[in-house]
């Protein structure tokens, strides 16, 4: 067990964390998957609304084995019943949730020790008001982090198409709400870093728009009012936009534009006969991965952000390996997800930079367009396998999947990083 | 009956279909009137109207086949072509169709059309709106080389965005990979090429 990761969470709090002394040894908890830690949501009354979205944040974190309680255990202003929690259920961890003035107070108990591990009061909006989810959803966060040293991806969101128009739908499957105005035919989307902004293309009119989505006011990426323009992708410092441009003479290329300066448009793949699309930058900024048929299969590839050392990223097999589509670069930089076709059915792919290999994630009916959670661990993709096209959530570190329920047909997702308050 | 007539039947019934240009027909005969009668000017007036309807059913069935022309035209300019999986180069066997869409557009100067590319649902979203691209451009860079000015040809790519069929099997992926044709302007009163 890692030792050092403790000063990730030393200051970072303004919870009150009595029992620093044992962080010191827990915190560096290294998961291993199928030997997930017990944790029990007590049943405690007042706050059940936020209870349960704050628990289903904690079964789809995936880093639990959750356990249902039933009531009888934790007192009601009463000492916390750590015998009964650990005896009854075998748990590691137990969470109570109960009411506060504004708000909710979040407590952490290590049962093994009979001590409150960590516990926060959240303040939140109103019951049904806007924010009053997500706000929740950082708590849930904050819990995980507090339990594995790592916070939990709940405070999310995934935008995606749907019958031509964008939404936006929270991690956990709720609060599907439009972006994008009816009307008006959308297409491929991508969320800036800072989480206040999308790009998005306009398919009737070819141009990258970037909406506020705070108060829906759009501009047009510089170099995007005339063609045909599409797959925008933010630069980690949320300043650069690249996409891809369709071009008189039937080749498509990558450009960049400025955003933040307004200007400054730049070709980086060449003039040629080639498809060139589907730009994703690294976490550093320096690199951008992106598919290409220059070789004649549609495979990924990658350029330094100013367009030069292009070069074959992910391997394949010449003749038999089947065309790869749509990558993204993984949070810490450490993979990136794309689908290839095997047996003429697309499935998701993990490319592992540092060892080069590539490894298959899906198995079933058709699987493409894969986005990562800001966990770096779960990611969301489209799959037919209900019938029709629809967004699933996956843990690469267990396997398990669930679906988000959206109503119609869910296509092209983009997975946003952890939203602030 | 000998075969030159019946070549020649045939070659009017052919005539008759494609609504080729009208011939004048033989005049209907005179009706002749029974009564022998004195008044030249009741005749002359009886003369009159026949001529002014034969005029009529003339000028209508003129309208008529003009109408049909156009509209023949018309679905020449705007049918379909259809492309291989992953593949952007015109077909052999759909050089005629673009030879008469260039030859169209030769006839009618005015005339301005969109080419959009489309694509069946492999590949990817964003993969299949660029291989539109290049099934437009195809058609178009195909047009120019007819000597059809580029400025003529407007092209959009829609992917896999709007099939033209739905189902997810060789028959509706090949009727979706596919250029279509749109006048912009300039599609009235189309002339036929010589």
């Amino acid at each position: 067990m890692a030792v050092a990761a403790v000063l990730a969470s030393a200051g970072a709090l303004q919870a009150q964390d009595p029992n620093a002394a044992n962080d010191a040894i827990r915190i560096g908890i290294t998961y291993q998957p199928g030997t997930r830690p017990g944790l029990v949501v007590v049943p405690t009354s007042g706050a059940e609304a936020a209870r349960d979205i704050l628990k289903r944040d904690l079964d789809y974190s995936d880093r639990f084995q959750m356990i249902e309680a039933g009531a009888g255990g934790a007192g009601s202003g009463g000492t916390f019943n750590y015998a009964y929690y650990r005896t009854q259920f075998g748990a590691q961890h137990a969470v109570e949730v109960v009411p506060a003035a504004g708000g909710v107070t979040v407590r952490l108990h290590d049962l093994s020790t009979s001590k409150v591990r960590n516990q926060a009061t959240v303040a939140l909006p109103p019951e049904g008001s806007a924010g009053y989810r997500m706000a929740v959803h950082r708590a849930a966060d904050e819990v995980v982090r507090w339990a594995t040293g790592t916070p939990g991806y709940a405070a999310s969101r995934i935008v995606y198409l749907s019958g031509g128009r964008l939404y936006r739908i929270d991690s956990d499957g709720e609060d599907n709400t439009t972006v994008t105005p009816a009307g008006q035919s959308a297409f491929s989307s991508a969320w800036a870093p800072d989480g206040r902004r999308i790009a998005y293309m306009r398919l009737e009119s070819g141009s990258i728009m970037v909406m506020d989505l705070a108060t829906g006011a759009t501009e047009a990426v510089p170099g995007t009012t005339t063609g045909q323009n599409y797959a925008p992708a933010f630069s980690p410092d949320g300043r650069v936009v690249a996409y891809a441009r369709s071009e008189e003479g039937g080749a498509t290329n990558i450009f960049s534009a400025n955003i933040a300066e307004r200007c400054c448009v730049q070709r980086l793949t060449v003039r040629g006969f080639a498809l060139n699309l589907s730009p994703s930058f690294s976490p550093d900024g320096r690199r951008i991965a992106f598919v290409s048929n220059r070789a004649g299969s549609s495979q990924i590839y990658v350029m330094a952000a100013s367009g030069t050392d292009q070069e074959l990223l992910v391997p394949y097999e010449y003749g038999s390996s089947g065309p790869s589509y749509a990558p993204e670069w993984s949070p810490d930089g450490a993979n990136v997800v794309f689908h290839r076709e095997v047996s003429r059915s697309p499935q998701i792919f993990l490319f592992d930079v540092a060892s080069q290999r590539v490894k298959q994630l899906t198995s079933i009916g058709r699987s493409e367009d894969a986005t990562w959670a800001p966990d770096g661990r779960h990611i969301a993709f489209v799959s037919d396998r209900t019938g029709r096209r629809q967004l699933w959530v996956v843990d690469t570190e267990t396997g398990r999947v669930r679906q988000l329920n959206t109503a119609g047909a869910a296509r092209i997702p983009s997975w946003s990083r952890r939203l602030g308050g | 009956m000998r075969a030159s007539n019946l070549v020649l039947l045939l070659a009017v019934a052919a005539m008759a279909a494609c609504g080729g240009s009208p011939e004048p027909e033989q005049p209907a005969p005179q009706p002749t009137a029974p009564v022998a009668t004195t008044d030249d000017a009741a005749a002359r007036r009886a003369a009159d109207e026949e001529a002014r309807r034969r005029a009529a059913e003339e000028e209508a069935r003129r309208a008529e086949a003009a109408r049909a022309a156009a509209a023949g035209l018309m679905g020449e300019l705007t049918s379909v072509i259809n492309f291989d999986y992953n593949e952007a180069s015109v077909r052999a066997n759909d050089q005629a169709k673009l030879d008469r869409k260039a030859a169209i557009m030769q006839a009618n100067p005015n005339l301005r059309i969109r080419v959009s590319g489309h694509a069946d649902d492999r590949g990817s979203d964003e993969y299949n709106l660029a291989l539109g691209n290049q099934r437009a451009a195809a058609a178009k860079r195909y047009l120019e080389n007819k000597g059809i000015a580029a400025a003529r040809i407007d092209v959009i790519s829609f992917g896999e965005e709007r099939p033209a069929a739905q189902g997810s099997d060789e028959a509706s992926w090949a009727q979706n990979r596919r250029d279509e044709f749109e006048v912009v302007s300039g599609g009235d009163n189309l002339a036929v090429p010589q």
